[in-house]
């Protein structure tokens, strides 16, 4: 990041916090509400991109993360609604995730299909076999997952309620962002998974396992969308509905390239896309605009494209050198 | 310490379809270099990667350190104190030095890379074996020389006894090329064993201690430097007596077909590759463009035969402007194209040779009526390239795909040497083929200067340069240097240019 991107970035944080507090004070419950929105809408958003990154910076490109969600809320709802816990829900969206990043692993990596078919494949499948699986019938009997105060902390006003009166799995996403970050940039794993993502053949001649690498990788970034699976059947709605994933997978992917493919850069995003969300879901609880809802629906997905073909004249955003491409030992 | 550091002993292997070494054997000695040379195909990298552990030989033994091993991966080479240093850096270019030094063998703790720790080990290597560099520089941001000097460091660090070096000058300017050997020369002093393998014979004979040659996957000549010399080595290469340096007559230049003014060419990415170019060339005489690769040849190449649009500046050939012109455009004026990559543009590798020889005239008279193609004008024409150009097949109906490397350049150049041609480009023309067609491919190019043709030469091998030009030309940062007269040219001074440096 250069020292001009820095600049703009601080300049950008803190005109937010000023517009926020000034609304704040105009409006509290309403900008309370919407910065909520925006927190829970982010914590999906990140889970996702934090998955799509780990896949990318090994090399391989995850489209499937819609899909892996899906099926991920899926498994989480029908086992919490079956056993009545809310903890073993998670623990098989997870399973799901991982499930299907090992799937996705095989395609990919094992057998060498293209990946964006690969991804396709998992995005299909979930969305057959979810729409074919679901039962009406079940729901949570016992409710989602609700708030934790963090003691003093949820007392700040504005900023306690929207970081730190949250339901369990967004902290645990907050405590993920800080892990993936330093196995990502610290870590010896982390190292390795890079210089398989650039140059897959430096890796394999000092002697890394390029395909064992990538297998794992993408096997457990599976399990971060699985959590967001979770998160978004257990947490965020409190019931899984058809096709409830509704894009978000992909978004993930955009806010994961807005990001620079760090997990604080994609968090910035996921919160910046979550606003939007949050913002255009106020709207149409307010009909602030007279115009047909769908209208307003299409703000986070407008801005998402005017934010990435802005994003490529901004500053030059470089993908892993190796990305996409199958690696053939020799 | 060890008798033997490294040997092959009677390692075969087999591919499908090729005895890639055929009982071959060769020993290392500590303190010592050993030279492996051979042309394209010999089956140097074959028995390299054997001694590296990336293949397994069918039958035969690699020895290290006195002692028989059973090599399963390149991680089982180094640990035993083998190191390479590949033709291609294996490299990760937005990398720090320090990390890709590291890279696989990295002082951790608790999971962590200890990068303080790495830095330091990094920084005593370079100053035991004095071998500066910059520990927190990108790799991407190092000139190629010194990536050179990270891979070595990269081995060194694993505490390597013996140094594979594959064809490790190509990539330098004759300075660099003679300081690395210089490099490896203090380097042995340390008991280190170093093999080198090249196809250059001059290398060959300033830095080996020991010579093994290679031909067709057999050992044909084991020697010293003491006891041979160029041309010896080259018929030991080759199999019988070969020229090295074509016999040519004075250029008759005449008019000026291809005239290139201030010519602005970005790359792929964007950035200026050619910068301002001016030159011409005249009928009769060859030009040669000399320079390390990357330096503006490939995007130069192109804007002149209608690959790539330039940016700014002219192009004339005889006198007509053909600067946006399309590639068809330009090779109606008479340009003939012998491309850098023949595999991507100079043949459908899917295409039958006898359709290769027409690609670019296939639409036209007497190959094809109304649209429709005449194969049997089409077979007999191809009949005649083989039959002229020597190419070495089976038959005309056989898949481009299936022709050697230097049998693929030997069709191209007969595709586009059998119009009158008035312009020749030709780049790279003799790249990674064997002695025998180098010298077929160079004595026709300077029958086409006799004919008349004007002749743009792009190469970076210096000796082909040196070897054919009437003048040089030298591109550095996509600027020319100089240009020189063949006769006040020599290593040293175009060497120089090529470093961008002028006195």
């Amino acid at each position: 990041m250069t020292a001009r991107q820095k600049q703009l970035l601080y300049v950008g944080a803190a005109l937010l916090v000023v517009m926020s507090w000034t609304f704040y004070a105009a409006d509290g419950p309403q900008t309370t509400a919407v910065l909520a929105g925006t927190v829970r809408a982010a914590t999906l958003l990140a889970l996702g991109a934090m998955c799509g990154m780990i896949g990318e910076r090994s090399g391989v490109v995850n489209i499937g993360i819609e899909g892996q969600f899906l099926l991920s809320a899926f498994a989480a709802f029908t086992i919490a609604s079956m056993t009545g816990s809310l903890f073993l829900g998670t623990v098989a969206g997870i399973g799901m995730g991982l499930i299907m990043g090992w799937m996705l692993a095989a395609m990919a990596v094992g057998l060498k299909v293209d990946q964006i078919i690969a991804g396709t494949v998992l995005n299909i499948a979930a969305l057959g076999l979810t729409s074919f699986f679901y039962d009406r019938s079940r729901s949570l009997g016992m409710g989602k997952y609700t708030n934790i105060d963090l003691g003093p902390l949820a007392e700040i006003p504005l900023v306690g309620t929207v970081f730190f009166s949250r339901p369990p799995l967004t902290y645990l996403t907050m405590v993920l962002l800080v892990v993936v970050h330093i196995a990502l940039f610290r870590s010896v794993w982390g190292m390795r998974t890079r210089a398989i993502g650039e140059h897959p053949g430096a890796a394999d001649t000092v002697g890394i396992d390029v395909l064992k690498l990538r297998y794992f990788n993408v096997t457990i970034a599976g399990g971060l969308a699985g959590l967001g699976g979770s998160y978004l059947a257990l947490e965020a709605v409190g019931t899984f509905s058809r096709a409830m994933s509704g894009g978000r997978g992909f978004l993930a992917l955009a806010v994961m390239i807005f990001g620079r493919r760090t997990p604080f850069g994609a968090y910035a995003a996921a919160l910046f896309f979550g606003f939007t969300t949050a913002l255009q879901n106020q709207f149409q609880l307010n009909n602030t605009f007279d115009i047909p809802p769908q209208f307003v629906g299409m703000l986070p997905f407008v801005v998402t494209i005017i934010v990435v073909a802005l994003s490529g004249l901004i500053g030059s955003m470089r993908d892993p050198a190796a990305l996409g491409q199958v690696y053939e030992k020799g | 310490m060890s008798e033997v550091l490294l040997a092959a002993r009677n390692v075969t292997k087999q591919f499908p379809g090729v005895l890639a070494n055929d009982d071959i054997s060769a020993q290392l000695r500590p303190g010592r270099i050993l030279a492996l040379l051979g042309e394209n195909g010999a089956g140097k990298s074959t028995l390299v990667n054997i001694l590296f552990g990336m293949y397994r030989p069918d039958s035969g033994e690699v020895v290290i350190k006195d002692e028989i091993v059973d090599l399963h991966g390149p991680d089982d080479a180094i640990s035993r104190g083998i190191g390479m240093v590949h033709q291609h850096f294996q490299l990760v270019p937005p990398m720090r030095v320090v990390e890709n030094i590291v890279l696989g063998a990295e002082p951790s703790k608790r999971g962590l890379v200890d990068l303080a720790e790495a830095r330091s080990r990094v920084v005593e290597l370079s100053q035991r074996y004095g071998l500066e560099i910059d520990p927190d520089a990108l790799v991407e941001d190092l000139p190629v020389g010194m990536q050179q000097r990270v891979e070595i460091l990269k081995a060194l660090y694993r505490e390597a006894d013996v140094l594979i070096l594959d064809e490790p000058t190509g990539v330098l300017t004759p300075q660099e090329a003679d300081h690395l050997l210089g490099v490896l020369r203090e380097l042995t002093a340390t008991g280190l064993g170093i093999v080198f393998i090249t196809h250059k014979l001059r290398e060959v004979l300033a830095i080996a201690d020991d010579i093994v040659v290679l031909r067709n996957g057999r050992v044909v000549g084991e020697t010293t430097p003491a006891e041979t010399n160029e041309s010896g080595l080259a018929e030991m290469m080759v199999g019988r007596s070969v020229v090295l340096r074509v016999e040519k007559s004075a250029a008759q230049p005449a008019d000026v077909v291809l005239a290139v003014d201030e010519l602005e060419v970005n790359d792929d990415r964007g950035h200026l590759a050619v910068d301002g170019l001016s030159f011409e060339v005249r009928a009769g005489e060859v030009l040669g463009i000399a320079g390390v690769e990357g330096n503006g040849q490939r995007e130069l190449v192109e804007a002149v035969t209608g690959l790539r649009h330039p940016l700014s500046g002219t192009m004339r050939i005889n006198g007509e402007e053909v600067t946006n012109g399309s590639a068809r455009d330009i090779s109606k004026k008479g340009v003939a194209h012998i491309p850098e990559d023949r595999e991507k543009h100079g043949v459908i590798s899917v295409y039958s040779l006898a359709e290769n020889s027409v690609l670019n005239r296939y639409h036209r008279s007497p190959f094809s009526l109304r649209g429709v193609l005449r194969r049997d004008v089409i077979d007999r024409h191809a009949e005649d390239v083989v039959e002229e150009f020597d190419v070495r097949t089976p038959s005309i109906a056989v898949a481009a795909s299936s022709l050697s490397g230097g049998n693929k350049q030997k069709l191209i150049v007969g595709r586009e040497f059998s119009d009158d041609i008035k312009l020749l480009i030709a780049a790279q023309p003799t790249r990674g083929i064997d002695i025998g067609a180098i010298e077929f491919i160079h004595r026709r190019i300077l029958e086409q200067r006799d004919k008349g043709a004007a002749v743009l030469l792009v190469s970076a091998e210096l000796d082909e340069i040196l070897g054919l030009s009437d003048r040089i030309a030298v591109l550095y940062d996509g600027k020319l240097m100089d240009v020189l007269d063949a006769q006040d040219a020599d290593r040293e001074r175009v060497g120089l240019l090529m470093a961008g440096i002028t006195q």
